[in-house]
């Protein structure tokens, strides 16, 4: 009876346990987390705030999850030490685990830049656990001002979540733009006019240089005082334990296509990884949870013996802010379509003929569709492009195409 | 499994399948006070051009990336049927952005909406197969894909 072990309890790791039970319903899994509660979606953690979910539902598999699966959860309890040869796991509690086959799916952790004087600021928080939201829902009122730092999807979807429990929410980033590493220009600046609109304010291409308690003293000139700041500036992968135990490590663990690692029987997915982007044609942080879920079961799959890969990793998000959706996925190399009006926009970028990636604001219906066809490279001179540029819909795959996914299982 | 299969060259464009399928899950009892003066919110969409036309919805995939995206956990597998607790969901159409069918649909209230075969309202069969004119939606065991 194999015995596996998995660090870490959110996405990829519970798809990971999903990999394993699908072929292996005998082996024995534990699953260690620092976390106090696991399987749970980390982007719930705003919509939580925003009242649009509980701790019930925010559930990802189902409470009995652990139990259906016969793994052995241990929550709270951090994984230390790896020593790959001799296929042993220290744990916090000073417990050895033996395995024969291990999946590292440690995440990322917040990252913050030396501020000067932020140890001055009595209430700081990061926004990645729920741990964090429950924190911000015990210490924000309807009279607190808050001041987020970094307007990417993490600063924002935070600001999003607390716009009607705080008094006020203010959101700075040294970019220009908002959701600066995911639109360009226009799709910001339509962003950017709904945010303000529902009542944030954005102070953009202006950072905080120094914090003196509830003061911080901004780039241009001026201050904002606040009461409670949470700095979601990014985040990196979480490597430490691989690092030191001597595998190999890029931005994130390098994983092959079947999610294994240069250790041996050491495995590695989701937001600790650095994979191919097929979009790119060079290896990236993937970090987003559909890649997560993917990488974690594809590498479940394998430690069972399995023969499962993920090769078709992109960045991609969905994302909505106040009701205004907003997609994005791929590489943005050539632009081949742009529709911008003043509420929604569509940019789509081709290369070497085939789809790289797209921007959707407003309109996303059947945005999947463009989608696949970035993840499976599809050749575009194998369709009816000029169509489908316009509108997102199987005519233009052809007659043939359709008989196969309509008329056929899939 | 039984699934919905759709055969274009029958296909009228007639959109009754979308009506059908409205009232399946509007929950009234007649169609003309679930459908008449209202905005429409079928799980079945009609495309196509000129002569061609098809209708799209759910193909229960063998691995649906759906599922695999799902932000909250409300989409998920019943005996092999792709279901939503729209409750569990909080409207982020990550599903959207990865169907590759364009099959799973914004919903009216925010929340993605998606065919379930019928199997959870009162039709208890798809409605939209059922109601087909000319057999280009069927309802039927075909080979599974490997």
């Amino acid at each position: 009876m194999k015995r596996y072990v998995i660090v870490g309890g959110s996405i990829a790791g519970v798809s990971c346990a999903e990999g394993i039970r699908s072929r292996d319903g005998e082996g024995e899994i534990t699953l260690v987390t620092a976390e106090p509660v696991s399987n749970y979606g980390r982007p719930l953690i705003s919509y939580y705030l925003e009242g649009k979910t509980d701790l019930r539902r925010m559930s990802w598999r189902g409470e009995d999850f652990y139990e259906r699966n016969r793994v052995n959860i241990r929550h709270a309890t951090a994984a230390e030490k790896l020593d790959a040869a001799e296929k042993q796991l220290t744990l916090s509690t000073g417990e050895k685990l033996s395995y024969d086959e291990i999946c590292l799916c440690t995440g990322s952790h917040p990252f913050s830049p030396r501020f000067e004087g932020l140890e001055t600021v009595e209430h700081r928080f990061f926004f990645t656990t729920l741990a964090d939201a429950l924190a911000l829902e015990e210490t924000v009122t309807k009279e607190s001002r808050v001041l987020i730092v970094g307007a990417g999807f993490i600063g924002l979807k935070c600001a999003e979540g607390l716009k009607d429990r705080a008094g006020s929410v203010t959101v700075c980033d040294l970019a220009a733009h908002a959701m600066n590493a995911n639109l360009d220009g226009d799709a910001s600046a339509i962003l950017e006019k709904h945010l303000i609109s529902n009542g944030l304010r954005l102070m953009l291409g202006n950072t905080v240089t120094r914090f003196e308690g509830q003061t911080a003293h901004m780039q241009s000139g001026e201050t904002v005082d606040f009461d409670v700041l949470v700095i979601a500036i990014g985040v990196r992968p979480e490597t430490a334990i691989f690092a030191e135990a001597g595998g190999d490590v890029g931005r994130g663990i390098k994983v092959n296509e079947r999610q294994e690692t240069s250790l041996p029987s050491v495995y590695a997915a989701g937001d600790c990884t650095e994979s191919l982007d097929v979009s790119a044609g060079e290896p990236g942080v993937l970090a987003v949870l559909p890649n997560a879920s993917m990488q974690g079961f594809c590498a479940g799959v394998n430690m069972a013996g399995g023969g499962e890969t993920f090769d078709k990793g992109i960045k991609l998000n969905s994302i909505g802010f106040f009701g205004l959706h907003i997609m994005s996925a791929g590489t943005y190399t050539e632009p081949v379509y742009e529709e911008v009006t003043d509420t929604g926009c569509k940019k789509l970028f081709a290369k070497d003929g085939v789809l790289t990636g797209f921007i959707l604001v407003g309109d996303v219906s059947r945005a999947g569709i463009y989608t696949a066809l970035i993840r499976n490279r599809t050749p575009l001179d194998t369709l009816d492009f000029e169509t489908l540029k316009r509108e997102p819909s199987l005519l233009p795959f052809g007659r043939a195409y359709r008989a196969e996914k309509l008329g056929g299982a899939v | 499994m039984k699934r919905v299969y759709v055969n274009e060259d029958w296909c009228l464009g007639c959109h009754l399948c979308e009506y059908n399928c409205a009232f399946a899950n509007s929950g009234a009892r007649d169609m003309v006070s679930a459908l008449k003066g209202k905005a429409i919110h079928p799980r079945i969409r009609v495309e196509g051009e000129g002569d061609i036309t098809y209708a799209v919805s759910c193909r229960h995939c063998k691995d649906p990336l759906c599922i695999r995206g799902c932000i909250s956990g409300a989409l998920h597998k019943e005996n092999g049927t792709v279901c939503i607790d729209r409750d569990k969901c909080v409207g982020c159409l990550t599903c959207v952005l990865l169907c590759p069918y364009g099959a799973v649909l914004p919903g009216p209230d925010g929340a993605a909406m998606k065919c379930e075969l019928c199997l959870k309202n009162s039709c208890g069969e798809p409605a939209c197969a059922a109601g087909c004119p000319n057999r280009a939606i069927v309802y039927e065991e075909r080979e599974e894909a490997k």
